[in-house]
């Protein structure tokens, strides 16, 4: 017994909550999203969020296996990397296309910078901005919410953003043109919900994100002589402003670690979506203003890093 | 400025919410009968180490004082059994530090020896040598030398007593207020006498309510109180023990970085170190038994037992009914700062509060896997430091970014490491980061030295 006893560093007890079960919250709080995706888009959704979640997976696996390292899909944020990218596909995308996403998300942005936790950008969002880069017409090519009961699957639409027209009520519950996952905002919102009740997030970066965006809309919208509820509803709910501030704007990898610079973060992300939604020339810019963001990441973290109990403020 | 006993207790940042486990909070402490041998260490403080004061052979008595240190910062070592001394010299103690040791046999009678009698104080002075002589030590763990803590020159206003006893399982705390109730008044009015201090808060946790109402009751009967001892119900958070966190509960003060309590007016001691003052003041016994909490998983009969300084643990463990299986880790004090012993054949010191012997299954090393920067050791940090950055400048050495995030100022409370997803060793990382800086501090420091002689 004597020379058999454990010694190690405190602390002695670990709290239950691991990586893995994080990710599995984060799926879980995808699942209403999902269940909406397959409702509006049909099978076709179903096939292109098996198609990324498998290529995922398949891919992390085969780049540690080369790269001789430790197997990590227990950890499961090649799944949610996965349905990430899915979500942001329209459902008329050829699988293939969504396959070379994947790739690009799992081993470029993620493997090739130290796999998880060590990426710089968001990997499900840089790999759609490869894809709208690479292919640019079936990448805006929105398939019409129930285009499967019309018979031709072929029927599509304009987004709200590009200029089509939906009721706020369709366009809370996702009854809109769009990419996969991000047309439904209740859905999205009740796993947001759930999110901050697992305590996986905090709710300052979705709260924030939103709340610039829609404060920017009233002062645009009142200089511009708008109609100022309608519109801020219509930014909020169009487009993949929902799917970024509760789900991409919240990735631990890429955002700021601290609650300032989360603050920082999210506004920064609200401001930039709205100089590209209605100054730029593409229709969206969560994407990119949230890929932007991240690169500044690590500076907003050093300009907010935590004064340490005890350390006197800086005389200003 | 105006001193009120705070009524709710002022805002600290981060914790955890460990788990309690306070499986011995209702057992009443048990005397174990002296061992057959006690091996006493020399250095059971912070400071210089003792240096023994009889030679093999030597009769000793109960209370007799066997070790003394130079300098101020030191605190006696006395005889806690009585008998023979067997050995004199260096053994290894379960957490690895090599010490002077002398080792007695019992004669099982523990005659207490004809120097223990009440001290007579008549100043601060005589107050001060008197807590010198009763080789009383911070007995929440630290082991800092009371007296010296007594004897700062800062002007102190507000005592602080530490019952908050935020550790799981560890009970002993909770028992000395519940059996000990009037020796710690003694010691506290004795302290804020000599002293001069005008108010004491005693701090505990919210989940040792009957210690709280005990203590509560006693100090409104108690003529000497007079509004200036209350009882604060902190929250039962981890680590609301730790000293800062404790200070800036109940006071609301930040202890600035580098400085000790005393620099923002308050001493604090914990609750069973007043708790012993109490008693030795009356009886002049010194500090020769503690009261430990014997718990965990792999112990039959966990309980608080009143033990002499020295026993080995495995005398602790066969009086608590013996192993319950095959343990896997024996503790020194609580498992979230407590200190991992590789053997039961080691003594328990004067600032051990627990025994915990745990089996495999709570043994086991958790797996740890990549950083995912999520920001929980952050949140959690009563310090408001960064331990993941701690981590990474660690593993790549970078000694001054270490020492520009305050890496010196970590408590080492285990937070950032229980609440870690990852289970990243982050507490490791940062005591091996420490040790850098300190090393690379003097090496410095020398460099500088010898440049000055030539």
């Amino acid at each position: 017994m004597k020379d058999k006893l454990i010694v190690s560093s405190s602390p002695h007890l670990r709290a239950g909550r691991t990586t893995t079960g994080i990710m599995l919250d984060v799926i879980i709080a995808l699942m209403p999203a999902l269940v909406a995706s397959i409702i509006y888009f049909g099978y076709r959704a179903a096939i292109l969020i098996a198609v990324c979640v498998a290529t995922c997976v398949v891919a992390e696996f085969v780049s540690r296996k080369i790269m001789k390292r430790e197997n990590t899909l227990f950890d499961l944020s090649a799944v949610v990397t996965g349905i990430l990218l899915a979500f942001n596909l329209p459902a008329g995308l050829n699988p293939i296309i969504a396959a070379i996403g994947s790739v690009v998300a799992i081993i470029v942005v993620k493997q090739m910078f130290g796999g998880l936790g060590q990426n710089f950008v968001n990997p499900a969002l840089t790999a759609r901005i490869v894809l709208l880069v690479s292919f640019p017409t079936p990448m805006t090519t929105w398939a019409s919410p129930f285009y499967y009961w019309g018979g031709t699957d072929a029927m599509t639409t304009a987004t709200v953003l590009g200029g089509g027209e939906v009721s706020l009520l369709d366009m809370f519950l996702g009854n809109q043109g769009g990419s996969l996952g991000e047309t439904c905002a209740l859905a999205l919102i009740i796993g947001g919900i759930y999110l901050v009740i697992r305590k996986v997030i905090s709710p300052l970066i979705p709260l924030c994100y939103m709340g610039t965006v829609a404060l920017f809309t009233l002062i645009y919208s009142a200089c511009t002589g708008g109609n100022i509820g309608v519109d801020i509803l219509t930014q909020l709910l169009s487009g993949g402003l929902m799917l970024g501030a509760i789900f991409m704007a919240t990735d631990y990898a890429t955002t700021p670690i601290n609650w300032r610079g989360k603050i920082v973060f999210a506004i920064g992300c609200g401001i930039l979506t709205m100089v590209i939604r209605l100054f730029g020339s593409l229709p969206e810019g969560v994407s990119f203003a949230i890929i932007l963001m991240n690169i500044l990441t690590p500076l907003i973290e050093k300009a907010t890093s935590p004064r340490p109990f005890g350390k006197e403020r800086k005389a200003s | 400025m105006e001193l009120t006993i705070p009524v709710n207790p002022f805002r600290t940042h981060g914790g955890v919410k460990a788990p309690h486990r306070k499986h011995t909070a209702q057992s009443p402490s048990v005397v174990m009968p002296p061992p057959q041998q006690v091996v006493i260490p020399m250095s059971m403080h912070i400071g210089a180490p003792c240096t023994p004061l009889v030679k093999v052979g030597a009769e000793v008595l109960v209370g007799q004082k066997i070790g003394e240190g130079k300098g101020f910062v030191s605190a006696p070592i006395h005889a806690s059994v009585s008998g023979k001394v067997k050995a004199v010299g260096k053994v290894t103690l379960g957490t690895g530090q090599s010490v002077d040791a002398i080792t007695i046999e019992s004669d099982g009678q523990m005659t207490i020896s004809p120097d223990v009698h009440p001290p007579e104080i008549h100043s601060k002075e005589d107050f001060l040598n008197a807590v010198k002589e009763s080789g009383l030590v911070g007995l929440g763990g630290a082991g800092f030398p009371t007296h010296v803590k007594h004897a700062s020159k800062d002007a102190l206003d507000t005592l602080i007593i530490n019952g908050a006893e935020c550790e799981p399982y560890l009970t002993s705390d909770n028992r000395e207020a519940l059996e000990e109730g009037e020796h710690i008044l003694d010691g506290i009015f004795a302290v804020m006498h000599w002293l001069g201090i005008q108010r004491t808060i005693i701090g505990i946790e919210g989940n040792k309510p009957q210690a709280i109402q005990h203590l509560k009751d006693l100090i409104a009967k108690d003529s000497r109180s007079n509004g200036k001892v209350g009882v604060l119900t902190l929250k039962a958070r981890y680590p609301q023990g730790a000293e800062k966190v404790l200070i800036k509960a109940a006071t609301d003060r930040v202890v600035p970085m580098g400085k000790l309590p005393s620099s923002v007016g308050c001493v604090v001691m914990n609750i069973t170190s007043v708790g012993f003052l109490g008693r030795y003041l009356e009886s002049g016994m010194p500090l020769i038994s503690k009261r430990i909490t014997v718990d965990g998983s792999a112990i039959t009969n966990p309980q608080n037992v009143i033990a002499p300084i020295g026993s080995k643990i495995s005398d602790l463990v066969a009086f608590c009914g013996g192993y319950k299986g095959e343990p896997k880790k024996i503790l020194y004090g609580g498992p979230m700062m407590g200190n991992a012993s590789f053997t039961d054949d080691s003594p328990i010191l004067k600032q051990t509060n627990g025994i915990l012997a745990l089996n495999e299954k709570e043994s086991r090393l958790p797996r740890s896997t990549a950083c995912i920067h999520c920001g929980a050791c952050l949140t959690v940090c009563p310090m408001n430091l960064m331990p993941s950055m701690f981590e990474k400048y660690t593993e790549f050495k970078k000694v001054d970014e270490l020492r520009d995030i305050a890496v010196l100022n970590c408590i080492e409370c285990g937070c950032c490491s229980y609440t870690c997803p990852a289970k990243r060793p982050l507490v490791q990382a940062i005591r091996i980061g420490k040790s850098m800086v300190r090393k690379a501090d003097a090496e410095a420091k020398a460099k500088a030295e010898a440049k000055k002689e030539n």
